[in-house]
């Protein structure tokens, strides 16, 4: 497979272990003792801070390199351990070894011809291309059968069972095994029976995984640090390394000493524990090592594994320069491109720039505006550090900058303080999608935040209320082009996901277009002037005059924000879906029509600029472009606003106040459903109720009940949704896509409902009943967390447990999804992520294999399709038919498009995948 | 020899081994050498029953699915035939 790209293939990596010999020809210096630094604070040879060691303080050499701090790599030292201990990471391996050879001759226990055999399958899979995990299969096998035996076929002396005290402590027959015997036995294995266990001899023998020596690493791996105080503060791993050593001279003394064999053999074990604490800290079945303060340490093991570990929080993740974080706040004036920089972060970021005959003057003038700023401005760049041609950087002070300025010349290079619409990257966590990191253009403004258009919330999933983002200074010319064209924010107006518009308006935007927008709403010179004063526009359009006052149409104001040649047609999210729609005659002005720019009838609400559901957003952003989307986007935004702020808007709890006789009504209604309830249960009782088919009565009577009581709470919202009109503010928000729903409302005028955990009606807490206010075996409406008051009314105490409940699970529910989910996610990119469309269409990875013949089946990108199709059979029918199509409806439409093409699928349910509101 | 013929399984599409020439064609068209195709594995079921129609197919051999595809209707697919997977 060479030659296609890949330059050169990594064939084989190979695993060895290091022999005692050779740690000791590795080692620096042997360490002998446990103490660090002498009395006046300088490193003791022999010992663990010993010189030969590397140097970690700078200005002092290296004793065995002789070079200073960052060019001395550092050298590992060895500790001789007085006796052998096992290396837990081994421990399996060990146990396999001692279970399929001989406990006598050390021969592996099966017959020469057995051998011979698995000999023979390991290298016919080897031959036939099987990788390194088919040829262990077939030594795991071997070693499995061998295992089997009772008795070796060499010298017939007679095995017995091993097994293993976990973590280190080996038993045959229930006798321990010191850690000296389990070597003596492993050293007993002839070379030529390893390799049909998988272990190539010349560079693991398996004596080794039990250790006699420990490699000791060099001290820029554990640097000590100096504390304020002048104490010394060492690294976890030095105080590991102290405690074997500690108890390995202890432990040598004692034997020489002929001690007691019950004090050797303690000491021994101290030690196993210290050297397998050393490897890792957190294996199981022996308590964490911990430090002085009661803190686990952090040992070999901990360094390397999981999410804080060396591969994924330094290898795969890094911190980088050129970077800014702060807390987000909104700016609507801003253009969805670009994103507000506080002065402070301007100045700390740079972007290289080569000095070239034609930018020497100016660059010369933002030297001297460094130190000198111009008064009469706001914010002026100036230059951090100057590069000169041998790579030597100099900082721009008050001091230099005058001679700094006068000294550069061509082929010098400037650190230029960010401008105004230089390119950036801006960054919101969790980075889930493409459009968790966008481009945008500089701009530099007072305060300490950075500010971006609420129309790009949504792709981010950022609000207010303390979000931090992060920013990235592209340092290239090649980055900032492909940032510019790639990751651009108006490139992202439409999602990969579901080929619809991920940014656009929200919540108050929504609000506003609808307030400029619905039925015949009027505006005063003075209000138009004020709502148009931030946009560029041609014309303004021809005021008209009612009983000699002078007015402007809403719409007609929308319209500027519109191409002058769009058409479209729509329903609004005001939209009552009546059985027979009025269409233009619309009685809530719910249809939307647009010819040639103007709007004839409808509202613009969520459906129509909405993000995830703007219709004419989309086809803006499909048919006109990506600049005129952008500048669709920042027009509208301005509308809505403006429109919002002449007229004034506002909700409080007041906004659900229904009148008594309603609220009488509802209680009725509630009381009714109550004793429908009581009227099921004492059925039930009776054993008169009907069972449902597939149910048991238990489970008939809960549904019926569910259903009672949903219907009720249905017809109390209904109830007091009749006295919520479209002049009310809550209403309005709902209605138009702004923000909470008429479930909201009900829940807050008229009854909460209701409330389930696991999807039934309350039924856990005492023995036969919820709570001690009920009776036993109570069945009712109350008793089972139906809550009756409503938000605003505020709850009964056993109501508001039960609610309690139902949110408890909500939250928790939530929290499982979004840990399992990103999981998930983690997994999928790791497999999907070198994954790439080729020229051709198809997707291959970094081997070149295919693995798609055509993306997705049919090659669309679903950002370029529309809902999912290649072409938009809808709009072309428009194209090709005029207005006349728009005549054919429903019915008609559909049988006018079958007969059109042969497509299978239905082109015109337009059913964009609901976009579930997330609550915090 | 086999129980089942997996092939007259709804959920199995329908494999058809390609004559060299095809695969020849398949391969220029593509501009691909063989192994950069995925691969199915000669002991699968489907291949057990192939082989009793077309008798041995050899490593290298190019088997042709042609599947439904929510996305495009009729999507193909060619695999090469391969002892065991790597
Ligand atoms: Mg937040
Ligand atoms: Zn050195
Ligand atoms: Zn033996
Ligand atoms: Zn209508």
């Amino acid at each position: 497979m060479i030659g296609r790209g890949v330059s050169k293939r990594i064939k084989s990596i190979k695993f060895a272990f290091l022999s005692p010999e050779e740690m000791r020809r590795l080692s620096a210096t042997k360490i002998i003792t446990a103490d660090t630094y002498d009395d006046d604070g300088f490193p003791i040879d022999m010992g663990l801070m010993d010189p030969h060691l590397g140097v970690i303080e700078p200005g002092l050499r290296c004793k065995t390199c002789g070079k200073k701090v960052d060019d001395c790599p550092g050298h590992f030292g060895h500790i001789d351990l007085a006796m052998p201990v096992i290396h837990v990471g081994y421990v399996k391996d060990i146990k396999n070894l001692l279970k399929a050879t001989c406990r006598e001759c050390g021969k592996l226990l099966l017959t020469d011809a057995q051998a011979k055999e698995y000999k023979k399958d390991m290298d016919r899979i080897g031959d036939s291309g099987g990788d390194f995990l088919d040829v262990m299969l077939v030594t795991k096998e071997t070693a499995k059968d061998a295992s089997k035996r009772q008795s070796c076929p060499h010298c017939k002396a007679v095995q017995r069972k091993i097994t293993l005290d976990k973590p280190t402590t080996f038993r045959e027959d229930g006798h321990k095994l010191t850690p000296k015997e389990v070597r003596e036995r492993l050293e007993k294995i002839p070379d030529e029976d390893l390799i049909p266990l998988g272990i190539h001899p010349g560079i693991a023998r398996p004596e080794w995984m039990v250790l006699t020596a420990l490699l000791v690493p060099p001290v820029t791996v554990r640097p000590s640090i100096t504390l304020e105080s002048g104490d010394r503060s060492e690294d976890d791993l030095t105080h590991k390394l102290v405690d074997v050593l500690r108890i390995n001279q202890r432990l040598r003394e004692n034997r020489d000493a002929g001690a007691p064999q019950l004090i050797v053999e303690d000491l021994w074990e101290l030690l196993q524990y210290h050297v397998t604490t050393y490897f890792d800290n957190q294996t199981s079945g022996i308590p964490p090592a911990r430090h002085r303060s009661g803190r686990p340490l952090k040992t070999l093991a901990q360094r390397l594994k999981g999410k804080e570990g060396r591969f994924r929080s330094n290898l795969s993740g890094k911190r980088v320069n050129f970077s800014a974080r702060t807390v987000i706040s909104p700016d609507p004036l801003l253009s969805i491109n670009e994103v507000g920089i506080p002065v402070e972060t301007a100045k700390e970021l740079t972007v290289p720039i080569r000095v070239t005959s034609y930018n020497i003057d100016t660059i010369k003038e933002l030297i001297r505006n460094t130190v000198n700023p111009p008064e009469d401005l706001f914010y002026s760049a100036g230059v951090n550090y100057v590069i000169r041609p041998d790579n030597r950087r100099v900082k721009v002070t008050e001091k230099n900058a005058e001679t700094l300025a006068e000294s550069i010349d061509i082929g010098y290079t400037v650190e230029r303080q960010l401008v105004d619409g230089d390119i950036v990257l801006f960054n919101r966590q969790p980075s889930l999608h493409r459009m968790s990191m966008m481009a945008h253009e500089v701009r530099v403004m007072p305060y300490k935040t950075f500010r971006f258009n609420l129309a790009v919330c949504p792709p981010y999933n950022a609000d207010f209320d303390g979000d931090e983002m992060n920013l990235h200074v592209l340092q290239s010319e090649e980055a900032r082009v492909e940032a510019k064209v790639l990751m651009r924010v108006q490139e992202h107006i439409i999602s990969p996901r579901f080929g619809g518009p991920v940014i656009g308006a929200i919540h108050d935007y929504v609000t506003g277009s609808f307030l400029l927008t619905f039925r015949d709403s009027k505006f005063t010179r003075e209000q138009v002037i004020k709502i148009l004063a931030r946009l560029d526009y041609e014309d303004l359009p021809p005021s008209r005059v009612e009983d000699g006052i002078e007015y402007w149409l809403g719409k007609e104001l929308f319209n500027l924000a519109l191409p002058k040649d769009l058409n479209i047609e729509f329903k609004a999210s005001i939209c009552q879906h009546c059985d027979d729609c009025k269409k233009k005659e619309c009685d809530v002005d719910a249809f939307v029509h647009i010819k040639d720019g103007k709007i004839s009838c409808g509202t613009i609400d969520e459906k129509a600029v909405g993000a995830f559901k703007g219709r004419i957003l989309d086809k803006v952003a499909r048919d006109y472009g990506s600049d005129r989307a952008r500048e669709f986007i920042d027009t509208i935004t301005k509308l809505a606003l403006g429109a919002i702020m002449v007229r004034g808007f506002t909700t409080g709890i007041d906004d659900e106040d229904i009148p008594n006789e309603a609220k009488i009504q509802i209680e009725d209604l509630l009381k009714n459903a109550k004793r429908e309830v009581d009227e099921l249960v004492s059925a039930y009782r009776e054993g008169i109720l009907e069972q449902m088919p597939g149910r048991s009565l238990e489970e008939t009577l809960e549904v019926e009940v569910m259903k009672v009581l949903g219907r009720a709470r249905d017809t109390a919202g209904q109830i007091a949704g009749k006295h919520l009109g479209l002049e009310n503010s809550a209403v309005i928000m709902a209605k138009s896509g702004a923000r909470g729903s008429m479930l909201n409302l009900s829940q807050m005028a008229g009854s909460i409902g209701q409330q389930a955990v696991r999807g039934e009606r309350i039924a856990r807490g005492y023995w036969g009943r919820t709570l001690p206010h009920f009776r036993k075996n109570d069945l009712g409406a109350e008793a089972k967390g139906f809550v009756e008051s409503s938000y605003k009314s505020g709850l009964a105490p056993t109501e508001y447990f039960f609610h309690s409940m139902g949110g408890r699970e909500g939250l928790v529910d939530t929290a499982v999804r979004t840990s399992r989910s990103g999981y998930m996610q983690r997994r999928l990119i790791n497999a999907l992520e070198d994954l790439k469309v080729k020229q051709d269409g198809t997707v291959r990875n970094t081997a070149d294999t295919i693995i798609q013949f055509k993306y997705g089946e049919d090659g669309v990108d679903p950002s370029r399709s529309i809902r999912g199709d290649a072409i938009d059979m809808d709009d072309i029918l428009l194209e090709v038919l005029g207005e006349r199509y728009w005549g054919l409806y429903t019915g008609e439409r559909e049988k006018a498009l079958a007969s059109y093409g042969t497509q299978e699928k239905d082109m015109l349910s337009i059913s964009f995948e609901e976009e579930e509101v997330e609550e915090e | 020899m086999v129980d089942v013929n997996v092939m007259l399984h709804e959920l199995v599409p329908e494999h058809t081994l390609l004559s060299e020439e095809e695969a020849k064609k398949v391969l220029e068209g593509l501009k691909i050498k063989v192994d950069q195709l995925p691969k199915i594995r000669k002991d699968d079921p489907v291949l057990k029953i192939l082989e009793m129609v077309e008798g041995e197919i050899t490593e290298g051999r190019i088997i042709k699915v042609t599947r439904r595809s929510e996305s495009a209707g009729v999507s193909v697919v060619y695999r090469m035939v391969v002892e065991r997977v790597k």
